[in-house]
């Protein structure tokens, strides 16, 4: 996984709340055993005026040409909530967003981001509009920045703190390999394993055949 | 010190704690289904990794799979065989127990693992499924997780995790007249809001939920994925111990003084504290694209309280100030792990018997699981819903979403019991509300939303 530390880029705002895994990847879209091949339907409902014939919404913010290169999405409440479907991250990375900038997200898409090196950034919603309305009177020239280290997001003149849970920036910031670190922890986790198979036995189911 | 549920099933898990605040959780069970589970086996096996325990890993087709009478491996999903295709050719090779498409106990993977016993009170389980947390219903600690995730809890039997706040719902009252778990999900949601427990564990708890049966209480954690929650438990009684005492992985002798342990203890502490009465419950149907925006089926649409309701009206083709109750409806659907139990099926043949759906609607019921399927038959359910004029499909998620197969048609009205209406969820353009399975049985009798007291 690629570590995050600063990333400058273009924004583009999707400020309404609850925009759900749907939205962000229709189901219909998941059409291959891969995590690779799906920017092309990221949002597809909106993207595109015939989702099936790819004729793409010219009024689709991700459409617009001042929005070329958009790396950073500024979000509403309760981004990504439903479907746990790590197929919407996938599509988000594999189009170019390193960085979602929300008042909150939902748990299991915050979690999905942090694991494909994404910085899910969490910053109220009036800074959020306010760095919305700033990228928006020229998007390419008003890039904003953000700086994992310092907690910090760049832009309108200010510098606006965020939050990430410390152990989610810590992986983020090193570009960990989840299961690696996990693996060092080995000894540990059969200990607790065998306390608890003596401790309550049922837990234990017997090997398959 | 007394604890909360969440705190004794969390600390009976945690392996350890790391100075970041992440804790590593022991992973009792892992359940996967072929949509988000395929790629995580796929993943494993490039890895060259193997699954830690696989005899505690469990893959069940539901997502994909048709629903159609005389079903295979083909699906109308695109691509769709491939998922069913590598989640079993994944499940062999890891030695995995797989609950194929012509398996005797196949059915949408929630419902199996209760009826199996993979999840039993007291256990931890993962799911790449935002749903999981239906199980904590049973007393299990229940995460949904992503693809990565399942990854990891299948090579080291852990889940990574920060400790969610905990919030109390408290349920006064007891639900009264055609008022059921589904509408006091729905209210709770409208209510606070559809974040309004984004990140939380709840725990529901009071005279509502003990007067609740097992399957209403499964139905209401369901809908905790709906509320933004990390997941949700109910303290499990002994209707729960009777629930899994029979299902074939749950030990032949139930440890009752350890599962009756399993509770909140007097004066234990919550980060939030939330009260909803469920005598003042009444049936709900959600008019916009997000399980908040609901209303009682005889009440009218309110006024729009910003852009997105307003986007909602527009694509649902609604006006506020008018009643939902007159609103035709084009189609009707029954299923999902939300409201495909055999309860459920049970409420909505209640309201059916006797009666035929309204000429020219289509109205499908899709049984959660095999042994739902099996139990409706012997009941003869099944020739209920065919006599009022429901399709009787085989089992899994169906119409609950659209994969690119099977679809109702651009801008019809769908009365369904499942548990998103977002945009485009059920087809391109479908309007989909959400409501009890009464409520969808009653409506599908009079061709237009209405209450099951109204038939």
């Amino acid at each position: 996984m690629e570590a995050f530390e600063v990333h400058r880029g273009v924004a583009a705002p999707l400020l309404q709340a609850n925009i759900d895994t749907d939205a962000i990847m229709p189901s219909r879209e998941m059409r291959r055993v891969s995590r690779s091949g799906l920017a092309a339907g990221l949002f597809a409902n909106w993207r595109y005026l015939d989702p099936k014939r790819r004729i793409p919404n010219p009024d689709f913010i991700l459409n617009r040409p001042e929005r070329t290169g958009t790396s950073i999405l500024l979000g509403g409440p309760n981004f990504g909530c439903g479907s746990s479907r790590e197929f919407a991250v996938w599509a988000l990375a594999e189009f170019g967003i390193r960085v979602i900038v929300a008042p909150g997200f939902s748990p299991i898409f915050q979690k999905n981001c942090v694991a494909n090196g994404l910085l899910p950034a969490e910053a109220p919603g009036s800074e959020i509009r306010a760095l919305a309305a700033w990228s928006d009177r020229d998007p390419q020239r008003n890039r904003v920045t953000v700086n994992l280290r310092a907690s910090k997001i760049e832009g309108a003149g200010a510098q606006i703190p965020f939050a990430v849970p410390q152990g989610q920036r810590r992986r983020l910031l090193r570009g960990l390999d989840d299961i690696a670190l996990t693996d060092r922890r080995a000894a540990e986790i059969d200990a607790f394993e065998q306390e608890r198979f003596v401790a309550q036995p049922w837990v234990r189911l017997k090997q398959s055949p | 010190m007394s604890a909360t549920l969440f705190d004794k099933l969390w600390d009976s898990h945690c392996i350890e704690t790391d100075d970041d605040g992440s804790s590593l959780l022991y992973v009792d069970r892992v359940v996967m289904h072929e949509r988000t589970g395929a790629v995580a086996l796929d993943s494993l096996a490039r890895r060259r990794r193997s699954v830690r325990r696989p005899e505690h890993a469990f893959c069940v087709v539901d997502h994909v799979v048709d629903t159609l009478p005389g079903r295979s491996d083909d699906t109308r999903v695109p691509g769709g065989r491939d998922f069913i295709v590598a989640l079993r050719h994944g499940a062999a090779s890891l030695g995995l127990r797989m609950f194929d498409v012509d398996d005797d106990d196949q059915g949408i993977c929630h419902l199996v693992s209760a009826e199996q016993g993979i999840a039993l009170p007291g256990l931890s389980l993962v799911c790449p499924d935002s749903h999981t947390c239906t199980l904590g219903a049973l007393g299990v600690l229940a995460f949904g997780i992503g693809t990565s995730e399942l990854e990891h809890a299948l090579a080291t039997s852990t889940l990574r995790a920060m400790r969610p706040a905990t919030m109390r719902v408290s349920i006064a009252g007891q639900l009264r007249g055609h008022a059921t778990a589904k509408d006091l999900a729905l209210t709770l949601i409208s209510t606070q809001g559809a974040g309004g427990g984004r990140g939380t564990a709840i725990e529901f708890q009071g005279e509502g939920i003990d007067a609740m049966d097992v399957e209403q209480r499964m139905t209401l954690c369901n809908m905790a994925a709906e509320f933004g929650a990390a997941t949700a438990v109910v303290a499990p009684d002994e209707a729960v111990f009777g629930y899994v005492a029979a299902a074939p992985l749950a030990p032949k002798e139930s440890p009752l003084p350890c599962w009756r342990a399993l509770r909140s203890d007097p004066g234990a502490c919550f980060d939030r504290d939330i009260g909803l009465d469920a005598a003042r419950v009444s049936p709900q149907v959600t008019w916009g694209t997000s399980p908040e925006q609901c209303v009682g089926v005889g009440d009218p649409i309110p006024p729009p309280k910003d852009a997105a309701a307003r986007q909602a009206l527009d694509y649902m083709g609604l006006e506020s100030g008018t009643p939902l109750a007159s609103k035709p409806i084009d189609a009707a659907f029954i299923g999902s792990c939300t409201n495909a139990r055999i309860s459920d099926l049970r409420a909505a043949a209640q309201v059916l018997k006797g009666r035929r759906v309204a000429s020219g609607l289509t109205a499908i019921c899709v049984p959660g699981s095999k042994r739902v399927k099996r139990l409706a038959e012997a009941e003869g359910l099944d020739r209920v819903f065919e006599a009022a004029g429901f399709e009787w499909r085989e089992p899994g998620c169906s119409m609950c979403f659209f994969a690119g197969g099977e679809s109702f048609g651009t801008g019809e009205r769908v009365i369904t019991t499942t548990n998103r209406n977002f945009e485009g969820r059920q087809g391109p353009g479908v309007r989909s509300h959400l409501a009890s399975p009464a409520v969808v049985a009653a409506s599908a009798i009079l061709g237009r939303i209405a209450s099951p007291g109204t038939v």
